[in-house]
Parts: structure tokens; C-alpha cells; sequence
């Protein structure tokens, strides 16, 4: 794999116009990552999903170039019908399309920070991948008191033209005081066999109000991580929404700063796997100031051999006093092959707290299906309206109406 | 109140904090295959021990001292420490109680066990280890007229050859963590329980254990046979001398039940937790593991654990059998500098297996508090049911409780239940008992022994009371 690494590194800085030091750097970070390899299990963040076999057994070896100087058609037929929104479309990892033509042009900038890297706490290797062989890096700013009047959609598609077996992604965000934004990501893949490494950097300021849907529903053979880091002022709220089906396999990790006081972080996920999946979601809630609260529900239906893996974290500083944390997994296993694995953690350092959490996992109440096949339906009808009924209640945690509709309308879901 | 007061400072310092001078043979000190050899030879131990010995500590060579865990600690010198140390007086095995050191009898009456029979304790057969030795063993004429072998372990190997062969290493096999094959190299002395079918063990079996000289590692092995259909209630107690180094307590203790057997083991952990700067202590890494072989056994550990400056343990449960239990219940309480790394694992392999853990832990001053744990239920064990629940108090703002759960559920007929809370005592609960006249240190008291009442209620009755009181005497001076 070195060679290969080493090969495409030179390619694709060849195209790139970065001044000596930015080479540098991202010379330095191929290094890092060529001295750690991909995480395995050896490492405790990935003790229950090994990627570095995972990326083995799936894909083979990897290859990284991808030429960024051609552009890539950009497929209409996957915008989502029926909801105004604004785009931002990656095919095949190149930015094609960035499109806000419902917001006022001036409370809106698009800076290119491609020179930057990312730092992050708690990150593993694939940072360095990441920073490596990221092209294009734009930092999108919503600035002061603006509200974005309608959502954005970011639209992660590759098709059969894709150069490489690796894609790596990075956008930043900031949220300026007392702004809003609703962001959805749309995975949506028609190649095989690829590897997706994503970034997310927000920044929200004070009063900001951030809502991410990561929504990875269609049926497709890639692996995917997406790492997300949230660093919260005072007084803002961070809603992240996780829908895990699609891929073969996916890790979500969420990294939420609690600066402020009264910062709030919500994480809800759905995991509805099939086959041979293996998704897992993993979030680290720190609560660094007082008065800050965090709210994370999971649940889980696991059909055939499928495995999930929830590993919740809820870090609470000496300083910060009153935190309301709690965190709550469940997981229905149908089928005796699948897997649930959990790891809910709390370290507390502060004694003045409220922190609590959960997991449970087991098979469908057989109680619950004889009272409904009792009532005159058959044993599927009553299966599906249980699993219904309990992956609904994680997407009414949804606080927006329009997209709680749309997600419904996409899973299938039925009130 | 005078009184009260007089007891609680009393209390407040570690009572069982003194040494006793008494001469001693050790072994070089350090760690080689020579001081193996000195120990199993002036043990008189048949060559499979030795070889058993020599096994493990070929492995220990190559295995790296684990860094996983939340307590650190400063590198722990393994050539540097005592592997071997005994009474003088105990080179030639006294006879009858009546021959024993009267300065070793003096130590066990302190320390409030009473070793000739005659002063019964509520008809409890007891076993006392002296750093490396066994002392004395209690009502042993009574336990082997019911067939019941309870005795150290070195002598074990000399009469009951057949059995420690079969299986000693069993649970914990020679090729286990740097901790567990460091004791299956060095181990000296521990008691070796046998209840055979059928039989219900009439009394409390209990092991006494003392470190008291400086710079000694105390490595001892425990292993509990229960026989088809048998029952036994085992007590473990612990104390040790107040020193300014730390010292290396690490224990392997194996149980086995087989058919429709049951163990049940209680702990009071009171090693010298050091001193209120966190200076000496016990560093207590030990490794507990039962085996439910049979169908329909179970194995319930219970412990307290107040003393020792870093705790480090996970007593475990595999669940072989059909229909075989297993228990955890655990109190844990850190004050001043301690540090616990503490929980369990549950193997579910066998069908119909059911657990439960119920582990409280309680952190004051400027301590750390770490529940770990592992369920896992594997694909084969059908229809098998966990409960977990873990609940934590912190008292001041300088201590910290952890929690670090891991579940794997491979069955789709299998239940899991985690539950996990940290907070601490109300104002509303104080200001409750304070208004019916209780002043904040019997409040807290009580509110803790509440929070602490279902692991309780687990422990013997004399436990119960000793752990009741050990409770209200670790947090001496938390509150406030």
C-alpha cells in the first residue's frame, strides 16, 4: 500500500497549486498515516469494527489519485422532489455544484480553505489521510442573525467513472451568532467497492442552531466514515440525526464541544441493517462548561447478519457542574445471526450532575405480537407495525417538521 | 456523644495499620527461575508444580504489563520486590494451634479473628495467610467428617494431588494476563476448598489474608471445587500494615461448579488504602474468574471494597452450563487518593443462562472511581437474560466516577439490560433527615448505606454488620 500511497500522493499534488509549505505539510500527514496504517482492532475506538480488515475483505487494495482536473455530470434525477432546497453536490468526491438560490447572496460566503488542515482531539489516522489527499476545501459561513430560509442539501454521489477507491472530503462550517441552518447529507452511490473518508468541521456561535441529517438509505457496497466535529458557544444547539441502512459499511462518528454555557447537543440514530452490514455510531459529548446538556438516542433493528455498534460517550469536566446528560440504546435483534454491540461510557468529573444511560437489546416481544395477531393481524403485519413503531419514535425526535416528513417519507415509515 | 466521637477517631486512622515484628525467612529478592525454584522447593512441591511454575513464567517474560486501565501507576520494579516470605516459626509446621507463634496468634486476635476454636466466631472454619503462609485453618476435624477438604493450598498439592492437578489452571490458565501468570508463577500460599457431592457446606468457609512485611509481594491462589449438588458460602477479609511504599497484592482465585453446584463468594476488601496524600498503600490487581461447568450451577460474587491505594479487578463468571447463574454484586468506595478500576464479566456460553450485576460505587476527596464491565452473549447461548445495573455518588468536586460498560449480544433470543446513573446526594435528602434531627454525617451515613442496602443484604451476616460499618468509616470526613 505504501508504494501506492507515495505514487498517488505525487500525482495528485502535481495538479494542485500549494505553495511549498502546504506540501509540506500535507507531506507530513501522509507520513503519519503511513506509519499507522488504517485503524484496527488493536486500537479501542475500533475495537468493535476493524477497518483495516473491513477495507481488506471489501474492497482489496486501495488506490487514492483522483483527477480533479475534468468535471463530472452531475445526475438531476437524485435531487429530492417535493422540498425547496439549496445544494451542494459532490460526485466522484469533486465539488460540481454549489448552489444557494434561496438565500441572500450577502449573508452567505463561501471561502476556500483548502491550505488548512484538520486538528482535531479524539481523531485517529484517517485525519491524516484525509489532510493528505484532500483538493478542495471550502469553509461556508452563515453570517450573523441569518437564518437560512430553506435547507441544504449536500449530495455525496460517485458513479462508475470514479478515478479512485478512496474519496476524501472536508467541508467547515460556521455558524455566526444567533444564525441557523438545516443541513442534510444525501448519500446516494452507483459505483462499488469505494472508500469515502469525510470531515465536517462546525463552528457554532453563540444562540447558532445547527440540524445535520446524515441519511444514508439507498443500497450500495461502499465503506464509509464520516467524522464530525461540533464546538458549541454559549447558548447553541446542535441536533444530529443519523440514519444508517445503506452502506455496506459505515461509521459515524459525532465529536460535540459543549464551550459554552447552556449549550445543548442532541444525537439521535436509526440503525436498519441487513446482509452482511456492519454500521456503527460513535459519539463523544464533552461537556466542558456548567449548565449544558446533552440528549443521544439510539435504536437498532438488525435483520440477517447485520451488526451494529454504539459506542456513546458523555464526558463531564470538573467545571462543569449541573450537566444533564443521558444517553439511551436499544436494539432488536431478528434474526440469530445478527449482532448488537455496545460500549456506553460516562466519565465524571463533577459531582454536581444528573447523568444517566441505557442500552437494552433483545428479540421482538413475543407478548406485543400476540396481542396484535390477537386483534386479527397476521404475524408480519404485527412485526412490521412493532418495528414501525419503534424506529418512529427516534425520527419524531426530528425537530423540523419538513424534513421529519421527508425521512419518514424515505424509510417508509407510516403513522 | 464522647463515646461516639472517641470510637470515630479511633476509626478515622486505619486500625488494622500495625505491624508485627516477627522473624522471618524470605527469598532473594527479585524475580528469576531460581527464586521459583526456592519457592517450590521449600514447599516441598511434587516437579508437575514446578514445571506448572516454570510454564508460567516463561510466558510472564514475553507478556508486557498491561496500560489500559484508568488508575496509573508509577512502573512497578519486579526485581525488587520479595516473592517469598513466611514466619520463622512456620518452617517446621506446627502441629496444633497450641505450637503456634503467640505473636501470630496476638496479630489474628487484633485484628479481630479469633483462631482458637474455642472462641468460635458464629461457627465460621477460618484460614489465615500471613504474607507468603497459611497459619492456621480452623474446624478441621468438623468439616472432614463431611468429607470437605478445606485447606491451604501447598498442602493440597502434597495430599490431594489428583484433584489440584485436574484443576488448578482450569479457569485461569497459565498463558492468562501479565498479572495472573506472574501469581501462577510465584504464588505461595492460598487456601484450596473441596465439597463433594451432594454435600452443603455446615459453616462459613473464610481465608483470612495479612501482608506484613515491607517490600513483599503477596501472591496467593485460591481454588474452589464444587462438587455435583454441593453448596459452600466462602468469606474473603484483608488487611494490611501502614507503609510508605506501595505495596503488590496480586491474587488468582479460581472457583469451579459443577452440576447443580453452587459458590458463593463474599469479600471485604480492607487493604491500607494510604494515607490521606495518597502516599503507600496496596496496589490490589487481582484476578477472580468462576466457572459454572455444570448444568444448573452458579457462582454469586459479592464484595466490598474500601481499602487499597489502586483496586484493579473484574471477578468474572463464564457461563458454560445449561441453565447456569451468574452473580455480581459490588460496593465500591474510594476516598482521599484511592483509585478503583472495578467491575465484572459475564460469559454467557451455555443455554438459559441468566446474570445479574448490580455494582455501586461511591467516590469522596480526590478520588477515582472506574465501573468496567463486559456482558457477552454468545451466539450459542439461547434464551439467556442479563440485568446490569450500575449506579455511582459522587461526593466533592475534585473525585470522579466512571462508567465503561461493554455489551456484545450475538443471540436474538437473549435480553440485555444495562442501566447506569451518576449523581449525588440530593440537598432535598440531606435537608429531609437533617429535619428529624440527624446531624450531616449520620444523614450522609444513612443515605449511603440505602444507596449501598442490595449489595448489602448479600453479604453473611457477620459481614453484613463489619461491611455497614466499614462503609461509614471509609467516608469519615468526606462530608462537609
Amino acid at each position: 500500500m505504501k508504494e501506492q500511497l507515495q505514487k498517488d500522493f505525487d500525482n495528485s499534488i502535481k495538479n494542485l497549486s500549494l505553495s511549498q509549505k502546504d506540501i509540506e505539510i500535507k507531506k507530513f500527514c501522509l507520513e503519519n498515516f503511513i506509519d499507522k496504517g488504517f485503524p484496527n482492532r488493536k486500537e479501542e475506538d475500533w475495537k468493535f469494527s476493524d477497518l483495516n480488515q473491513i477495507i481488506k475483505n471489501n474492497i482489496g487494495e486501495l488506490s487514492f489519485y483522483n483527477d480533479q482536473t475534468s468535471t463530472n455530470k452531475v445526475d438531476t434525477s437524485v435531487f429530492v422532489d417535493g422540498l425547496e432546497h439549496n445544494k451542494i453536490v459532490f460526485v466522484n468526491g469533486r465539488i460540481e455544484k454549489i448552489d444557494f438560490e434561496y438565500e441572500k447572496k450577502d449573508q452567505i460566503e463561501i471561502i476556500d480553505q483548502s491550505e488548512t488542515i484538520n486538528e482535531f482531539k479524539n481523531s485517529n489516522s484517517l485525519s491524516d489521510l484525509n489532510n493528505a489527499f484532500t483538493n478542495k476545501c471550502f469553509k461556508i459561513l452563515v453570517k450573523k442573525g441569518y437564518q437560512l430560509a430553506k435547507p441544504l442539501i449536500i449530495y455525496h454521489t460517485t458513479n462508475s467513472k470514479i478515478w479512485s477507491k478512496n474519496i476524501n472530503l472536508r467541508l467547515n462550517f460556521e455558524l455566526d451568532k444567533d444564525s441557523l441552518l438545516r443541513l442534510i447529507d444525501l448519500f446516494n452511490d452507483t459505483s462499488e467497492k469505494n472508500f469515502l473518508n469525510i470531515f465536517y468541521n462546525f463552528q457554532l456561535k453563540e444562540n447558532a442552531v445547527l440540524k445535520n441529517y446524515k441519511v444514508d438509505k439507498f443500497e450500495n457496497k461502499n465503506i464509509k466514515y464520516s467524522f464530525n466535529n461540533i464546538d458549541q458557544d454559549k447558548n447553541s444547539i446542535s441536533e444530529t440525526f443519523i440514519l444508517s441502512s445503506g452502506s455496506n459499511f459505515f461509521k459515524n462518528e459525532i465529536n460535540c464541544n459543549l464551550n459554552g454555557v447552556y449549550a445543548s447537543a442532541f444525537v439521535n440514530g436509526v440503525f436498519s441493517l441487513n446482509n452482511h452490514k456492519h454500521h456503527e455510531i460513535r459519539s463523544i459529548v464533552n461537556h466542558l462548561t456548567e449548565n449544558t446538556k446533552s440528549y443521544q438516542l439510539i435504536k437498532s433493528v438488525l435483520d440477517d447478519s447485520s451488526k451494529a455498534v454504539y459506542q456513546g460517550k458523555i464526558f463531564v469536566n470538573s467545571d462543569a457542574q449541573k450537566t444533564d446528560g443521558y444517553q439511551l440504546s436499544r436494539a432488536i435483534l431478528l434474526n440469530k445471526e445478527s449482532e448488537f454491540n455496545a460500549k456506553p461510557e460516562l466519565e465524571i468529573y463533577a459531582d454536581d450532575v444528573k447523568c444517566s444511560h441505557g442500552s437494552a437489546s433483545g428479540s421482538l416481544n413475543e407478548d406485543s405480537i400476540f396481542y396484535l395477531m390477537s386483534r386479527g393481524l397476521s404475524y408480519q403485519q404485527s412485526r412490521e407495525l412493532l418495528i414501525n413503531g419503534f424506529l418512529l419514535d427516534v425520527v419524531e425526535k426530528i425537530t423540523d417538521s419538513e424534513i421529519k416528513n421527508l425521512i419518514k417519507n424515505m424509510i417508509g415509515i407510516k403513522e | 456523644m464522647d463515646n461516639r466521637q472517641k470510637e470515630i477517631n479511633n476509626l478515622k486512622d486505619y486500625k488494622y495499620g500495625f505491624s508485627t515484628d516477627i522473624e522471618n525467612i524470605q527469598a532473594p529478592k527479585g524475580l528469576n527461575e531460581d527464586v521459583i525454584k526456592f519457592i517450590s522447593n521449600i514447599k516441598k512441591e511434587p516437579a508437575w508444580m514446578l514445571e506448572f511454575r516454570l510454564k508460567a513464567f516463561e510466558r510472564f517474560k514475553v507478556l508486557k504489563e498491561p496500560d489500559w486501565q484508568k488508575p496509573k501507576f508509577p512502573k512497578i520494579d519486579y526485581q525488587d520486590l520479595y516473592y517469598y516470605s513466611a514466619p520463622k516459626s512456620m518452617k517446621d509446621k506446627p502441629k496444633s494451634l497450641d505450637e503456634l507463634d503467640p505473636k501470630l496468634l496476638e496479630t489474628y486476635k487484633k485484628l479481630g479473628i479469633p483462631l482458637q476454636e474455642q472462641a468460635r466466631l458464629n461457627g465460621i472454619a477460618v484460614d489465615a495467610v500471613f504474607d507468603s503462609v497459611s497459619v492456621a485453618t480452623t474446624f478441621k476435624d468438623e468439616l472432614t467428617k463431611q468429607g470437605i477438604i478445606f485447606c491451604p493450598i501447598s498442602e493440597a498439592i502434597q495430599n490431594h494431588p489428583e484433584l489440584v492437578k485436574k484443576y488448578l489452571g482450569s479457569v485461569i490458565p497459565t498463558s492468562d494476563h501479565f498479572f495472573a501468570t506472574l501469581n501462577s508463577a510465584v504464588f505461595t500460599d492460598g487456601s484450596f476448598v473441596y465439597i463433594p457431592e451432594g454435600v452443603r457446606c455446615p459453616m462459613e468457609l473464610s481465608t483470612y489474608f495479612r501482608i506484613n512485611a515491607s517490600n513483599t509481594g503477596q501472591f496467593e491462589r485460591t481454588l474452589i471445587i464444587a462438587d455435583k449438588g454441593s453448596y459452600v458460602s466462602y468469606l474473603e477479609g484483608c488487611t494490611a500494615p501502614m507503609r510508605d511504599e506501595n505495596q503488590l497484592h496480586a491474587a488468582n482465585v479460581e472457583l469451579i461448579a459443577l452440576d447443580d453446584a453452587e459458590i458463593k463468594y463474599s469479600t471485604v476488601q480492607n487493604w491500607y488504602p494510604g494515607d490521606k496524600d495518597g502516599k503507600g498503600g496496596i496496589y490490589n490487581f487481582v484476578t477472580k474468574r468462576g466457572l459454572c461447568k455444570g448444568k444448573n450451577s452458579k457462582i454469586s460474587w459479592t464484595q466490598v471494597e474500601t481499602g487499597s491505594a489502586i483496586t484493579w479487578k473484574y471477578p468474572s463468571c463464564i457461563l458454560k452450563g445449561d441453565n447456569s447463574v451468574g452473580e455480581f454484586y459490588s460496593i465500591a468506595i474510594t476516598n482521599n487518593h484511592q483509585k478503583a478500576d472495578t467491575g465484572t464479566k459475564m460469559i454467557h456460553l451455555g443455554k438459559n443462562t441468566k446474570s445479574k450485576i448490580i455494582s455501586k460505587g461511591i467516590s469522596a476527596g480526590s478520588s477515582d472511581m472506574t465501573y468496567r464491565g463486559l456482558v457477552d452473549i454468545s451466539s450459542k447461548a439461547k434464551n439467556s437474560t442479563n440485568y446490569t445495573q450500575c449506579d455511582s455518588l459522587l461526593m466533592g468536586s475534585k473525585c470522579g466516577a466512571h462508567t465503561v460498560p461493554y455489551i456484545k449480544n450475538k443471540n436474538s433470543e437473549s435480553n440485555i439490560a444495562h442501566e447506569a446513573t451518576t449523581s449525588k446526594i440530593s440537598e432535598e435528602q440531606l435537608h429531609y433527615c437533617q429535619q428529624r434531627g440527624l446531624n450531616p454525617e449520620e444523614a450522609v451515613g444513612l443515605i449511603v448505606n440505602g444507596f449501598c442496602k442490595e449489595v448489602l443484604q448479600q453479604l453473611p451476616m457477620e459481614f453484613a454488620v463489619e461491611a455497614q460499618k466499614l462503609v461509614g468509616i471509609s467516608l469519615e470526613g468526606s462530608v462537609g
